[in-house]
């Protein structure tokens, strides 16, 4: 007989309310000094990307070897105009913050992948897959977004590691009053079932 | 003749207990830096190789294992075997046509494929007969000759049974039959499921394959018709006389496999009516409850929004909780022919709110059984995988129970064995590493089969980088040969496919190999036919077909 589903799917659930999550994050957050004052980079979507994420000695492997670029490949971004810019930062799941300038309108899925973060994606932003979940780190910013749909509370449902501030990227669309967001990539997109290892 | 041997070695990396190697969360979170190094420190070559990697099947778990593998170890040559002409596993073939959002994965898959490290190896079948005439088989023993690795990644390609008397009466069906009848899988093309016996239809288990059957009976046909499902499936589906599905579950609400996304799809079908749960299953107080949980009892207990009616045209569905099937049973006038489902009572212990509930057979009494009128039954308890033939000749440890293959919970191929001194030790397998269902067991989304495949990916590139970080060396196949000596699929082609191999394999050498470009063509035929028709894609449904496209 196999092992029951539901209560498997509840126990990951962590409810802890944003100061604490924030506080929980934080220890894992290294030092970085932003490089806000240089030049933004060349490439597909004008990134502000902090600096010495990785160890100087590390060489930096891209994590898509061979994508075109992914830029291209999800070409749904538009560099901010000059004086529209705003600001998202992603804090991935080692820790280390990414922060970019974007444009209004821009999706949370298409912002990671086009900046390379690791965020899959799997069915392109149609609200089915759950592999875009992201965790709003600041209440105040939960609020200021619209409420998530039924459609996307189904999918958060299955996401693993939910909590009370829970997103699908895909659905969360950078408007003027969302600049200066933070967002945390979850460990793990999976929905952890003990009948999958038993 | 088998060349390669598997000694019971002793773990070659200290064996983490399953616990521990629960989540690659479990693992990240370890070793935040490490993977960060191993990440850029992972060698392209080891003592001047390049990793050569296998990965047999094409779903989900082989494309996002060779994806993530390849990101992982720099130049990487991997090389993907698949049973049939065409790619993508049960994203193609399970995946329902109304779900056409879901098979959008498909685009990272073609980004790995057009990769220059990957090559795609069609229509040949690893290790068991092909199940296609048109098929070419190649032995596992082959294949273990010409890589340093190979990932298991074959997914389920049988049912469970329920094993109760009348379960090979007509009108009996499995649902992986019927799922790959409408989707066009070669293998059932032929099914022609027949549903005009009567009105009522039952479904035995609660999963979303289960939801899915439902969906495809009572849905519009003209809404199906748009989709890439299968053109004899419309014929089939338009002619249906099935009006009431009966989804059955032995256990509760709370305890069902379904999911709420699919639930939802269902209450939302137009003008197509739910009948209300027993109630007595759902907890009092929701507002106690976890959210998911929550929701689903939510939904189930507002129905739909089409009220059931006596309408002669309504289309009706109901889940139907706390029956057991213990019979399939036929009519006197027609003893070959399913009539009945006989159904014993479940009680749920230690109680129906517990997530976790058991169903045990309720005490005998006058209302201990029941049976349900079924034109058509559908058997939905589940795929199963199947070890590969030459498994056990070649030791290879396969978990009869569970039905999969078995490894350390991150997909390194592992058997459990007691030692002399009664403890138990772990027998390692050497570059042998698995993913997905077969790794996993038949349950979960595309989302958990990636997460599952990017564990094993890191796991065996964190094999691979062992020496680099530690200086021990991780044994992987072949190690003891010259480097240039381990080539791929080129060495399985000169091995497998020459003339005089056909006294060994038959017909190999007249099988045609499909590659990428092959798919490709394929693909827009296919593309093609379903624009002539008004659909996104009409497929083919025998291997034939496929192959007469490459001409
Ligand atoms: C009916 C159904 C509907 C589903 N719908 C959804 C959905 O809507 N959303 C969702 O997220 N998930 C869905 N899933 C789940 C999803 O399909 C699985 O999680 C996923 O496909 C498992 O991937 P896999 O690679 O392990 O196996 P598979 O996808 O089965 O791939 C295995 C591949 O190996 C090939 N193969 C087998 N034997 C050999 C051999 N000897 N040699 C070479 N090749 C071989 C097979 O032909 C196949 O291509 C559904 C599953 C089913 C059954
Ligand atoms: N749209 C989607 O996202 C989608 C669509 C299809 C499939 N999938 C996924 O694919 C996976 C496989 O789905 P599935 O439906 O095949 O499997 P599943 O989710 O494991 O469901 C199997 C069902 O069969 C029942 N069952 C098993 N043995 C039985 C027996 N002997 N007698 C009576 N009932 C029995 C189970 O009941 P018990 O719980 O009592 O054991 C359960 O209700 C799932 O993870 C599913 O989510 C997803
Ligand atoms: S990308 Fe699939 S749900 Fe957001």
């Amino acid at each position: 007989m196999s092992t029951p589903n539901l209560l498997a799917q509840t126990l990951p659930i962590l409810r802890l309310t944003s100061r604490r999550t924030t506080g929980v994050i934080a220890l894992h957050v290294r030092c970085y000094t932003q490089a806000t004052a240089a030049p933004l980079p060349a490439g597909p979507s004008r990134a502000l990307r902090t600096t010495a994420r990785r160890s100087p000695l590390a060489v930096h492997i891209p994590k898509r070897p061979f994508s075109v670029s992914s830029a291209v490949f999800h070409g749904h971004i538009q560099p901010p105009k000059p004086g529209e810019e705003l600001y998202v930062t992603f804090i991935d799941k080692e820790g280390a913050e990414h922060k970019f300038a974007v444009s209004k309108g821009d999706n949370l899925l298409d912002i990671a992948q086009a900046n390379d973060l690791e965020m899959e994606g799997a069915c392109g932003g149609s609200c089915a897959c759950s592999t875009c979940h992201v965790i709003v780190m600041d209440q105040e910013y939960y609020d200021k977004m619209p409420e998530p749909d039924d459609d996307e509370n189904d999918m958060l449902d299955l996401a693993f590691g939910l909590q009370e501030t829970s997103r699908l990227g895909c659905q969360v669309v950078m408007t003027p009053e969302l600049d200066g967001l933070r967002v945390k990539l979850p460990s793990m997109t999976r929905n952890l079932q003990s009948k999958d290892f038993n | 003749m088998v060349l390669v041997r598997f000694a019971w070695a002793r773990p070659c990396v200290p064996w983490r207990s399953l616990n521990a190697s629960f989540s690659v969360f479990t693992f990240r979170s370890l070793s935040t830096t490490q993977s960060i190094q191993s990440d850029s420190s992972v060698p392209a070559a080891r003592d001047g190789r390049q990793f050569r990697l296998a990965v047999i099947g094409s779903g989900p778990a082989g494309f996002y294992t060779a994806y993530r593998a390849m990101s992982k170890i720099p130049d990487a040559k991997v090389d993907m075997y698949e049973a049939l002409p065409v790619p993508f596993g049960l994203v193609r073939f399970g995946v329902a046509p109304d779900h056409p959002e879901v098979k959008n994965c498909q685009e990272k898959f073609e980004e790995v494929a057009s990769s220059p490290n990957f090559t795609f190896i069609g229509n040949v079948s690893i290790g068991t007969k092909s199940d296609h005439p048109d098929g070419a088989t190649v032995p596992l023993a082959s294949i273990l000759r010409h890589y340093n690795a190979v990932v298991f990644s074959y997914g389920a390609a049988k049912d469970r049974k329920l094993g109760i008397p009348g379960e090979d009466l007509k009108g009996v069906y499995s649902a992986r039959q019927f799922v790959g009848w409408y989707n066009g899988l070669p293998e059932h093309a032929n099914l022609a499921p027949d549903l005009t016996q009567g009105e009522e239809a039952v479904i035995i288990g609660q999963g979303n394959v289960a939801l899915d059957v439902a969906r495809m009976l009572l849905e519009d046909v003209d809404v199906l018709r748009k989709s890439d499902i299968a053109e004899h499936a419309i014929e089939t589906l338009s002619k249906s006389k099935v009006k009431r599905v009966h989804i059955v579950g032995r256990r509760g609400p709370m305890q069902a496999a379904f999911t709420i996304k699919e639930i939802r799809e269902l209450m939302r079908l137009p003008s197509v009516a739910f009948h209300p749960i027993d109630k007595s299953l759902i907890p009092p107080d929701l507002k106690s409850l976890p959210r998911a949980p929550r929701r689903l009892m939510d939904i189930l207990l507002k129905g739909s929004p089409t009220p059931p009616s006596d309408a002669s045209n309504q289309k009706s569905w109901s889940l139907d909780f706390l029956l057991s099937p213990t019979a399939f049973l036929s009519s006197s006038t027609d003893p070959d022919h399913l009539a009945t489902t006989q159904f014993a009572r479940t009680t749920l212990t230690p109680s129906p709110f517990d997530p976790n509930a058991y169903a045990l057979p309720s005490p005998p009494s006058s209302s201990s059984t029941t049976t349900l009128p079924s034109a058509i039954t559908f058997r939905s308890i589940g795929y199963r995988s199947t070890p590969l033939p030459e498994f056990a000749p070649l030791g290879i440890p396969f978990n009869d129970r569970w039905g999969v293959i078995s490894n350390d919970g991150r997909g390194r191929v592992r058997h459990e064995e007691r030692g002399a001194d009664a403890a138990m030790a772990m027998g390692a397998f050497p570059g042998l590493y698995c993913a997905g269902w077969v790794k996993r067991g038949p349950t979960g989304v595309i989302a958990s089969t990636m997460e599952d495949a990017f564990s094993t990916a890191d796991a065996i590139a964190e094999d691979w980088a062992t020496r680099a970080t530690s200086g021990r060396v991780v044994p992987f196949l072949n190690d003891d040969r010259a480097p240039g000596e381990v080539r791929g699929w080129e060495g399985v082609r000169a091995e497998a496919f020459t003339s005089s191999s056909s006294s060994r394999g038959g017909a190999v050498e007249k099988a045609r190999v499909v590659d990428w470009e092959g798919w490709k063509k394929i693909d827009a035929a296919e593309r093609e036919r379903g624009r002539r028709v008004g659909k996104e894609r009409e497929k083919f449904t025998s291997t034939q077909d496929m192959l007469a496209v490459l001409g």
